[in-house]
């Protein structure tokens, strides 16, 4: 596998994309039910059921061999609900203990079946994702990998069973307490997406190993769940990045082993960690929770005040009218910033046309002017309203003022005008500023 | 400062805490000095373990299985002490993080060590190094189990992800890793990966007196830091917010527990396997759990059933050569848990079950006395020169008044019988004088219940009948003065029946005064 080919690596591609989609279905409603371990559990579980399917029919790929293993899925999910509720224990140590017992149970079976079955524990575990296109069926005189027809009809099953009980899925999910009142059975959906993920682990064994699919139940929903509060978007965003980590996964599998000199590695460990890069991505740059995100926001923020306290400081001065142009040492001396935020401010200002600069100095606009008088006015009414109202304590109030300054519409205004009975002054004795400078000339 | 407060930091349990550890740490010397006296005595070849040959063992006389349960061969003895040790020490361990509700956070931690045992091979054994030194593995096994952890912890304060998400995450994408980076190896010339497949299953065979005099000291000390800081980490558990207040570092307890599991874990690897580790850290002390309600004891039960754990499944591994140790230790485990669960005496299923039973059968009891008083009672009143608890009831008169099934009563009766509280006097039954005695007590123990609610807690005299039953069989007789008192009642006087008693005794009362 020294070069790219596609007839092969297509394949392999393939699977791996219906592998981590048709696991990534599913595992959005396990990570949004707090049960993504559980993913986790059945997918060690159902290794006793392969082991004792093979011991009794002594053949792989056989319906029975299946059906033991989602049998052994199931058992995992009702014994974990059993203990947690008979041993008073948590739902984790439930699950630690059910899961650990049964693999450890299916790795001595495993064993003692080596002379008779050959199956390997770490085909289970690491799958052979890479060996899929030489295990084919003729299907309409094709050659076609046989994982692909199986991975196909799971994917179509989960996708077929989450469209037509999305309502159910989506109310048991959010809300139980609700379902059950409206007679949805919650403890219904939830065995049966049991059932689903047990399939689906099953279902991917062979080809994927355990640890693919583990990662594809919870890693592309975790960060599905990040870009999106919505439950259908989320579902649609988890395939896509399902889809994407597989394709990346085998890339990175044949092409970053090379960089260090070495063959391609196992392609199942490189999707898992693809989808790991993945969602540290979307830790990233998530609309609303993501670290970089938040950080351009609030340094957005942090500049929108900046500004505003600059021309809230000119219009001051003006309003004093003994500096009616004032330089930059002056102005960092007042707002104490660093000379770099306040030129880019300053830059930001001169670019919506609320400052002017001449020479070093700074003057308002008339827009800006405008802008000032609405900042101070709102800064002083606020300052008249949290005394006469809040009877906030008179050194407090221009901190609590020059924070809600900033975020004081119109209307707002207005009301405080109103609730304050139009004060001329405010409590510090300075007069308020009218909405309007024509206000002023007149009144 | 309050009495817990006080309790906490008496110095008196520091000493006492100290003397334990002192002789548990000269316990681990004097075992470890014996594994190396015995080392030099016998020297036995490297890596051997027991049930490679049992032809050998046989002509020696002794059955495998003896030799092995009896620890009469070496090698066998240090790997069973071994891991009976990470077995004690890891129950102890895991009692906590089972109560902090933490308990897979192990799990996510073991499978995050794989990544760096094969980077720390492959680094070593590409420097020319031997990339299978125990240190050289441990050492790339706790660095990256440290970064998973610190991810978790990443994952779940800087993200809106949950806890199960934040452990799944890292448990896949680590091991994932782990598993690619495995591939690679596969390919490398120099050296051999195949010690590397023992982290993932464990295999105790493999072990060396260095691993087992490792493993043994580890865990001697987790044993000791569990005991010497007990009282802190049983705060930890139970009410961390408390502890903040009376000025433990909460972060410094969490940390210290978590660096616990990360010992335990590590040093376990070899022994029971990555993917089971989690077992040792769970099972015993969920097993615990059934056997006792307080801290101390489940602590003591957990590290007891976690070192029968590892002895017996270290034993099993020992015996069928197969079978991998890390299965075996937790198969034991898993029985031992049925067995806690079936027989533990706070939580197990016969115990309950027992206790459930009793209480039924005293409440059927209280309920056949009360009814054969109060049909008494009813009698006696239109005949007044009986004597009052010597009338005998027809059976078919109580049977009427309790609504059971014949059965259950005669079975009742004859309980009571047994315990010379009611007599047969043919087709009759009456109380004897104990049992009158007896049922005078319950009936006037109803009966304040039933005035108590209807004067203090205004419930309908028609339904105070049904109230006081559900309660009178756990009055104590605290609650009965307070009764007395509250109702200001004579000590001893019966009040008679605040409603009229129902059911058959009263209709029959009343048509035998219509016969008279």
């Amino acid at each position: 596998m020294a070069t790219w080919n596609w007839q092969f690596d297509g394949w392999i591609i393939l699977t791996g994309m219906l592998c981590a989609v048709a696991a990534a279905l599913p595992g959005c409603f396990l990570v949004l039910r707090r049960m993504s371990m559980l993913g986790d559990a059945i997918a060690h579980a159902v290794l006793p059921g392969l082991a004792a399917a093979f011991l009794i029919t002594e053949s792989r790929s056989s319906p029975v061999m299946f059906a033991g293993a989602v049998v052994a899925g199931v058992v995992t999910a009702l014994l974990t609900e059993w203990i947690r509720r008979f041993g008073r224990v948590d739902e984790g140590a439930s699950m630690g203990v059910v899961f650990t017992s049964l693999f450890a149970l299916g790795l001595v079976l495993i064993v003692w079946s080596a002379d008779r079955v050959h199956l390997d524990a770490d085909c289970v575990l690491y799958g052979a994702l890479e060996f899929t296109p030489l295990d084919t069926v003729s299907i309409a005189g094709r050659q076609i990998p046989r994982a692909v027809p199986v991975l196909g009809t799971v994917l179509v099953i989960n996708a077929a069973f989450i469209v037509l009980f999305f309502k159910e899925l989506r109310i048991s999910t959010f809300d139980p307490a609700l379902a059950a009142a409206l007679g949805f059975r919650p403890g219904l959906m939830h065995y049966l997406l049991m059932v689903l993920v047990a399939v689906t682990a099953v279902a991917s064994f062979e080809t994927a190993g355990s640890i693919l699919v583990v990662a594809m139940f919870i890693v592309p929903a975790a960060a599905a769940s990040l870009l999106t509060d919505r439950l259908s978007s989320m579902v649609a965003i988890s395939a896509l990045l399902a889809a994407l980590s597989a394709l990346l996964g085998h890339t990175a599998a044949l092409e970053l082993p090379r960089l260090l000199g070495f063959g391609s590695t196992t392609t199942a460990g490189m999707m898992a960690v693809c989808s790991g890069g993945l969602l540290f991505v979307c830790v990233l740059i998530s609309p609303r929770h993501g670290l970089l995100t938040r950080l351009v926001r609030r340094r957005l923020l942090a500049w929108r005040i900046l500004q505003d306290d600059i021309i809230a400081v000119l219009f001051r001065l003006q309003e004093r009218g003994d500096h009616p142009e004032t330089n930059l040492q002056t102005m960092q001396s007042i707002l104490l910033v660093r000379p770099a935020g306040l030129k880019l401010a300053l830059r930001l200002l001169q670019y919506r046309k609320l400052i002017r600069f001449s020479g070093d100095a700074v003057t308002l606009t008339a827009a800006g002017a405008a802008a000032g008088r609405q900042l101070v006015r709102a800064h002083r009414l606020w300052e008249q309203y949290l005394a006469s109202h809040a009877s906030v304590d008179a050194a407090r109030l221009h901190d609590k003022a020059e924070r809600f300054e900033h975020f004081t519409s119109r209307t707002l205004r207005d009301e405080l005008d109103a609730a304050t009975h139009a004060p001329r002054i405010d409590p510090h004795g300075t007069p308020i500023p009218d909405e309007t400078p024509a206000d002023a000339e007149s009144g | 400062m309050t009495a817990a407060t006080h309790h906490l930091r008496s110095p008196r349990h520091r000493i006492r805490t100290g003397l334990i550890v002192l002789l548990l740490l000269i316990a681990g010397s004097a075992a470890v000095q014996e594994a190396t006296a015995l080392s030099v005595s016998e020297q036995p070849a490297s890596g051997a373990t027991a049930g490679e040959n049992p032809a050998e063992q046989d002509s020696a006389g002794w059955h495998p299985a003896w030799r092995v349960l009896l620890l009469t061969d070496y090698n066998v003895r240090i790997v069973v002490l071994g891991t009976a040790l990470l077995g004690t020490a890891a129950g102890m361990i895991g009692s906590f993080t089972l109560l902090r509700r933490r308990a897979l956070m192990g799990d996510a931690l073991a499978h995050s060590t794989l990544p760096g045992i094969v980077a720390a091979w492959m680094l070593v054994t590409s420097l020319g190094g031997d990339g299978r030194a125990m240190p050289v593995l441990l050492t790339g096994a706790a660095v990256s189990g440290l970064i998973g952890t610190a991810s978790v912890l990443a994952l779940r304060r800087l993200t809106p992800l949950k806890e199960d998400a934040a452990l799944g995450i890292v448990l896949s994408v680590f091991f994932g890793a782990g598993v690619a980076l495995l591939g690679i190896t596969q390919q490398m010339a120099r050296g051999s990966a195949a010690g590397l497949n023992a982290f993932i299953y464990g295999r105790a065979a493999s072990m060396g007196r260095a691993d087992a005099v490792l493993i043994g000291v580890a865990a001697c000390l987790a044993i000791a830091v569990c005991v010497l800081l007990f009282k802190e980490l049983r705060l930890l558990c139970f009410d961390d917010a408390f502890a903040a207040a009376c000025g433990f570092s909460v972060l410094l307890l969490d940390s210290i527990l978590m660096a616990l599991v990360v010992l335990i874990t590590i040093v376990g690897l070899q022994a029971v396997g990555l993917i089971l580790m989690i077992a040792l850290l769970v099972i015993p002390a969920a097993a615990a759990r059934f056997w006792s309600q307080r801290l101390q004891p489940m602590f003591l039960t957990a590290g007891i059933l976690g070192g029968i754990s590892g002895f017996l499944g270290a034993v099993f591994s020992a015996l069928f050569v197969r079978a991998p140790s890390g299965a075996m230790i937790v198969l034991v485990c898993t029985g031992l848990f049925g067995v806690s669960g079936l027989l533990g005496s706070a939580r197990g299923l016969l115990p309950r079950l027992r206790k459930r039973q009793k209480l039924n059968r005293s409440v059927d009891r209280q309920h056949l006395l009360r009814a054969l008083f109060e049909l008494q009672e009813t009698r006696s009143s239109e005949d007044t020169s009986a004597d009052r608890s010597r009338t005998a009831v027809p059976i078919d008169t109580l049977l009427e008044a309790r609504s059971w099934p014949l059965r259950r009563l005669l079975r009742e009766i004859r309980r009571a019988r047994n315990e010379e509280l009611i007599e047969w006097l043919g087709d009759r039954v009456r109380l004897t004088r104990r049992g009158a005695v007896e049922a005078e007590r319950l009936t006037r123990q109803h009966r304040l219940w039933e005035l108590y609610l209807i004067t203090h807690a205004d419930v309908a005299p028609a339904r105070v009948d049904r109230d006081a039953d559900a309660i009178e069989h756990v009055l104590e007789p605290e609650i009965v003065a307070d009764l007395e008192r509250l109702l200001e009642r004579e000590q001893t006087a019966l009040p008679d029946s605040p409603h009229v008693l129902t059911g058959p005794a009263h209709s029959t009362s009343s048509s035998e005064r219509a016969d008279s």
